[in-house]
């Protein structure tokens, strides 16, 4: 039986083995496609090098344009000052006051409310659940109300000058506010800016216009001039709360010491840690992070490579099959395919857990016919006879099933599009069909389709269900929660959602947010589609 | 010269020869790939209709010896809808379904419309922004948004859960722009010298063309909720199942600590009831979805 087990995962290796030379032989493809397009090595330098120095230009002429951009600021803001009518000059101070002065009663009081709302939620700083928002968050702010050691919740440490018994820090919440609180700042500057401009705006309509706008006028400019503030308001408010405040509290818990035994059992109470979280990822610190990040950032990578260009190629080849000329019952396939797409995955992923299960249809089929006498442990489910290239090349495997339909969905409609004539051309040349395929469908597909490339590699880098249902992250490694097959962000989700380590689990997804950037720098900039963003019209 | 004929006639029955044996062998690989993705789904689909029980009168779970059950019924259909909490987890799923689609579409379209057509000052830096944003894990900031509703007293409802799906929509307006970008300038010229207000071109003149991308993104965002698993697990929490979709429903019911192996039919009866209706929208809307998806692929 351990013989028979024996070759089964050596043939596992085989598989992986077989897998990484199809994946390396089209890596190698792309590159003498490139070097072809490219004619020579000496131009391919020029093109590295060219790529250099416009990334340095760039640079140069972003901090250039930016410190142009705050110096005109600077000299507007002083001018529209100066030139301003009293109304104009008094609203630096109060807002809504150069609306006042120009009649526009609404707009005026409007502003000033804002200001007045301002100040009493800056100086007042109203409280939720006992911890303040305000002036005091921005204390609070500071040391986020850490208390040393351990305590407990029910029996607080008494503050040693008043005898009283302390207010437990809240810190979750302190940290959480306190970035509300900036928010608001932020917003308030916004206001307090755009009051200026309406005020100088009322100054030169009076002066030089039909006179400064009526209130009924400012409506209806929402629906023309300003129809794109309006549209936009709902996206950047939803964006504002649901995007950029959580991801920015959780940039900032990167930087704490919240996660670990207090955490899960729901003590709030932490402080700054400064970088020492990012520390101990790259001096292979003793914890978690430390030990196991650059194994998974590994995996990851070999992951994100695999799951591209397996799904990629045998989407093409999937196409190509179904749009030959003279195959019948073309759409017939192509629902197949299609519906296999709609099917939700988690539907066709538990499907295939428990189809490779131990006790599941396929080892015993196996075992019926006598392939196997035990039950394979395809995916490291079973805590026995664990082996992790196995599990590995299964998740990608299963993950062909899940997206080769999408690419063929995706190309079909390119391949359609290929011009006859190139194809009529070649074969009066006489052409064989793989000729064919590599100097004109292939490249073809390819340049079109880069950017769909780049995404869904970034999709896999990010891909979250497959790996989570299929095996959750298993085999394990014994003392730690990353598993082998746990990719950064199955890693994040096991450290925050199930193991509260918030601080571990928000450096990992800064991490992971590093790598899709620097993949999108260098190439989705330089890509077509970005540049000539506004072109094609 | 008959003899070059000849030659020439040959070498074409040669290629109908050839060109037969060729397609012979695609259809052969592909009906086996066919056979391939549909094996999960077939298994699935007989496994929800087996009526089979074990010796204590319990349903059977997985079965390996027999692929065809030995007898079909709705059994499980019925368990499903009487024993468990299916039929409440699908009527939530519904409503999240219905009004994150309304407010997801509606974002999407506004944002996509005004990055594609009208040009203002930030509209760069928004794009940029956009893109930025995107590239963070969600999963980073779905346990901030855990607490950020706890401290607004809202977790734990379908309310909260109808914003999570909907509030960030806004950012995904690629594909939709890429749609209105297609939209001829001119024709927006042309209203605006007629005196149309910018609200007007949207709704009169631009909307009315623009029915595959509203069908596109209001599929996606409609199907959405139907498929998320790891959103609606952590907001409305694991206790909670009277409030879960029907995805956390149907997994819990499999991996609940007090899971039971013997409903697997139960589960695939559950996974037909919602594999049904949406591989069926799907299908109905073929064509806009496939116009939808070619079209963010190839723009980016």
């Amino acid at each position: 039986m351990t013989n028979l087990l024996a070759i089964t995962q050596t043939g596992a290796d085989w598989l992986l083995a077989v897998l990484i030379i199809v994946v390396i032989a089209q890596l190698l493809g792309i590159v003498c496609l490139i070097l072809a397009h490219y004619k020579k090595l000496g131009a391919v330098l020029k093109a590295v090098k060219n790529w250099f120095v416009s990334v340095g230009r760039a640079i140069k002429n972003f901090f250039v344009k930016l410190g142009k951009g705050i110096a005109r600021w600077f000299r507007n803001f002083h001018e529209r000052f100066m030139d301003g009518s009293v109304g104009t000059k008094l609203s630096h101070f109060f807002m809504g006051a150069g609306n006042l002065y120009h009649g526009q009663i609404f707009k005026g009081l409007i502003f000033l409310a804002i200001q007045i709302l301002f100040v009493l939620f800056m100086a007042l700083s109203p409280a939720i659940n006992d911890t303040p928002l305000g002036f005091k968050a921005l204390v609070n702010f500071g040391d986020l109300g850490y208390i040393q050691g351990d305590f407990d919740p029910d029996n607080p440490p008494v503050d040693p000058e008043t005898g009283m018994p302390m207010v437990v820090g809240n810190s979750m919440l302190i940290l959480l506010f306190g970035v509300v609180t900036l928010g608001v700042i932020v917003i308030y500057l916004f206001l307090w800016l755009s009051n200026i401009a309406s005020a100088y705006k009322a100054d030169t309509d009076s002066r030089f216009g039909a006179g400064a706008t009526t209130f009924k006028q400012d409506l209806a400019s929402m629906l023309d001039s300003k129809f794109h503030t309006t549209m936009l308001a709902p996206t950047i408010l939803g964006v504002t709360v649901f995007t950029i405040l959580p991801t920015v509290y959780m940039i900032l818990v990167a930087f704490t010491t919240y996660g670990g035994w207090s955490a899960s059992e729901g003590q709030t109470n932490f402080g700054w840690a400064g970088f020492q979280n990012f520390v101990e990822i790259f001096t292979n610190g003793s914890n978690e992070i430390g030990q196991r990040f650059l194994p998974v950032l590994l995996w990851t990578v070999i992951w994100a490579v695999f799951a591209t260009f397996t799904n990629y190629f045998g989407g093409i080849f999937l196409a190509i099959l179904i749009n030959r000329k003279g195959i019948k019952g073309k759409t017939l396939f192509r629902t197949v395919f299609i519906m296999t797409i709609a099917i939700p995955q988690f539907i066709s992923l538990l499907a295939m857990k428990n189809l490779l299960s131990g006790g599941g249809p396929i080892n015993s089929m196996l075992m019926n016919l006598g392939i196997t006498d035990a039950p394979i442990n395809f995916l490291g489910n079973d805590p026995t006879n664990q082996n992790v290239t196995l599990a590995r090349t299964m998740i990608i495997l299963i993950n062909m099933w899940v997206g080769v339909p999408y690419t063929m969905l995706m190309t079909s409609g390119i391949l359609m599009n290929i011009p006859s004539d190139l194809y009529e051309a070649a074969k009066v040349d006489g052409a064989r069909p793989f000729k064919i395929f590599c100097k004109i469908t292939f490249p073809y597909i390819f340049f079109i389709t880069t950017p769909y490339l780049i995404s869904s590699f970034i999709g896999n880098v990010t891909s979250f269900n497959i790996i989570f249902m299929l095996t959750g992250g298993g085999p394990a490694v014994a003392g730690y929660k990353a598993g082998q097959t746990d990719l950064l962000v199955t890693w994040l989700y096991k450290l925050t959602v199930e193991n509260s380590n918030y601080n571990q689990g928000a450096v990992i997804g800064i991490i992971t947010f590093i790598c899709t950037s620097i993949l999108t720098l260098v190439t989705y900039r330089r890509s077509k589609a970005y540049k000539e963003e506004d072109t094609f019209q | 010269m008959s003899e070059v004929f000849t030659e020439k006639q040959k070498k074409v029955g040669h290629m109908r020869r050839n060109r037969t044996i060729v397609n012979t062998v695609v259809y052969i690989v592909l009906v086996v790939l066919c056979v391939i993705w549909l094996y999960p789904i077939v298994w699935i689909i007989l496994n929800a209709f087996r009526c089979e029980y074990n010796n204590q009168g319990k349903l059977i779970g997985i079965v390996v010896s027999n692929y065809i059950p030995a007898r079909f019924g709705f059994d499980n259909f019925r368990k499903l809808f009487t024993e468990t909490l299916f039929a409440q987890q699908f009527l939530n799923t519904v409503i999240v379904a219905i009004f994150s689609c309304i407010l997801s579409t509606l974002l999407t379209l506004a944002t996509a419309y005004v990055m594609s057509k009208i040009k203002f000052r930030m509209r760069k830096p928004f794009m940029n922004l956009a893109m930025i944003l995107g590239l963070f894990p969600g999963f980073m900031s779905m346990i901030a948004i855990y607490f950020i509703l706890k401290a607004l007293g809202l977790t734990q409802t379908l309310f909260a859960l109808i914003l999570c799906y909907s509030a960030g929509a806004g950012l995904g307006f690629y594909v939709a722009k890429g749609f209105f970008d297609t939209v001829p300038n001119a024709l927006v010229e042309s209203a605006k010298l007629d005196g149309a207000t910018q609200a007007q071109i949207f709704a009169r003149v631009v909307l009315p063309l623009s029915k595959p991308i509203i069908i596109y993104t209001a599929l996606l965002a409609f199907t959405g909720p139907w498929m998320d698993f790891i959103f609606a697990r952590v907001i409305l929490g694991q206790q909670n199942v009277e409030l879960h979709t029907v995805a956390v429903g149907l997994y819990y019911m499999l991996y609940d600590a007090k899971a039971d192996g013997n409903v697997f039919t139960v589960f695939a009866a559950g996974c037909v009831c919602v594999a049904v209706p949406i591989v069926t929208l799907f299908l109905c809307m073929q064509k806009y979805y496939i116009e939808g998806a070619t079209a963010g692929a190839v723009k980016g």
